[in-house]
C-alpha cells in the first residue's frame, strides 16, 4: 500500500496546483485588461480634448 | 491602476471559500477513516466526486444559459455560457487526471472503456471543441449561435454520465451517496461529511470563479467598445 501513497500525492497536487494556476491565470488576465482599458481611455480623453 | 498588492487582494466571498478548502483538505486527509479495502487511495473520491459534480452542474449551466441566450440574444448569457464552459472544463481536466490516477492502484488499469468513463471523455471532447471554437471566433454572430447549440447538445451527455452505473454494468462503482437505503448510506458518516464539504466548498468556488471569469468577458467588451470609440474619433477629425 505504500506505493499508494504516491498516487494519493499525486491526484491531489494536481487538483490544487491546476487550480491555483487557473485562479493565477484569471490574474494575470484582469490585470491585463485594467492596463489596456486604462490605456485606451487616456487615448479617448486626448483625441477628445483636440 | 491595479498594482501588484490589488492583483492578489483576496474578496471576504474568495475568504471564505479559501477556509473551506482548508476544512475539506482537513476532513479528507485527517478525520475521515482510513477505507479498509482500498485504504488512503479512497481519499482522492472526496475531490473526484467533487470536481465531478462540478463539470457537470458547469455543462447543465452552459446548456441553459445556451437556450436563454438562443431566446433572447443578450450578450449576458452568452457571457455566463463561456464562463461555466471555460471552468466547467478545468473541473472536468481534474476528473479526467483523478479518475485514472485512482483507477491504476484499484481496478490495474489507468483506463477501460467503461459507459461513464466513455461518457466523461465525450464531455471532456465537446468542453473541447466548445473552448477551440471559441478561441477561433466568437465576435460572430453564426458563431455565437452554433457555439449555444453545441452548448445544448453537451448539456445531453450530462445525465448519461450521472445514471451510467445504473443504466449499464460496468467497472465505475455505483454511487454511494444516492442509493436505495437513503442518503449516504453506503457510506460511513465522516467519510459523508469530507464528502459533503468538499462538493459545497467547490459549488462556492465554482461561484467565486463564475463572478470573476464574467467580470473579465465584461472587461473585454469595455475594451472593444473603446477601440471602436477611438476609431470613431479619429474618422471624424479626418473627415473634419
Amino acid at each position: 500500500m505504500d506505493n499508494n501513497f504516491w498516487y494519493l500525492f499525486a491526484a491531489y497536487t494536481l487538483i490544487w496546483v491546476g487550480l491555483f494556476v487557473y485562479i493565477f491565470s484569471l490574474a494575470g488576465r484582469e490585470k491585463k485588461l485594467s492596463e489596456e482599458i486604462a490605456e485606451l481611455r487616456t487615448t479617448l480623453e486626448e483625441l477628445e480634448r483636440k | 491602476m491595479a498594482g501588484p498588492s490589488s492583483r492578489y487582494r483576496i474578496s471576504p466571498f474568495g475568504l471564505i471559500c479559501l477556509i473551506g478548502i482548508i476544512a475539506s483538505l482537513y476532513l479528507a486527509l485527517v478525520w475521515a477513516p482510513r477505507e479498509r479495502v482500498m485504504g488512503d487511495i479512497q481519499r482522492i473520491m472526496y475531490f473526484h466526486v467533487a470536481t465531478a459534480w462540478i463539470a457537470e452542474f458547469a455543462f447543465i449551466l452552459v446548456g441553459l444559459s445556451s437556450v436563454v441566450y438562443l431566446w433572447l440574444r443578450e450578450r449576458r448569457w452568452d457571457i455566463v455560457a463561456h464562463s461555466a464552459a471555460e471552468i466547467g472544463f478545468v473541473f472536468c481536466c481534474f476528473v479526467m487526471i483523478t479518475g485514472p490516477i485512482w483507477g491504476k492502484p484499484v481496478w490495474g488499469t489507468w483506463w477501460t472503456w467503461d459507459p461513464r468513463l466513455t461518457f466523461s471523455m465525450i464531455l471532456w471532447l465537446i468542453y473541447v471543441a466548445y473552448l477551440m471554437l471559441r478561441a477561433y471566433g466568437d465576435d460572430m454572430p453564426q458563431v455565437k449561435q452554433f457555439l449555444a447549440v453545441l452548448g445544448i447538445l453537451g448539456t445531453l451527455d450530462v445525465p448519461f454520465i450521472h445514471f451510467a452505473t445504473m443504466w449499464w454494468r460496468g467497472l465505475h462503482p455505483e454511487s454511494l451517496t444516492m442509493t436505495p437505503e437513503g442518503f449516504g448510506a453506503g457510506m460511513e458518516s465522516e467519510m459523508l461529511m469530507a464528502m459533503g464539504v468538499a462538493s459545497v466548498t467547490f459549488t462556492l468556488l465554482f461561484f467565486y470563479l463564475m463572478a470573476r471569469r464574467m467580470a473579465l468577458e465584461r472587461m473585454r467588451d469595455d475594451v472593444e467598445d473603446l477601440r471602436e470609440r477611438i476609431e470613431n474619433r479619429q474618422l471624424e477629425r479626418l473627415d473634419a
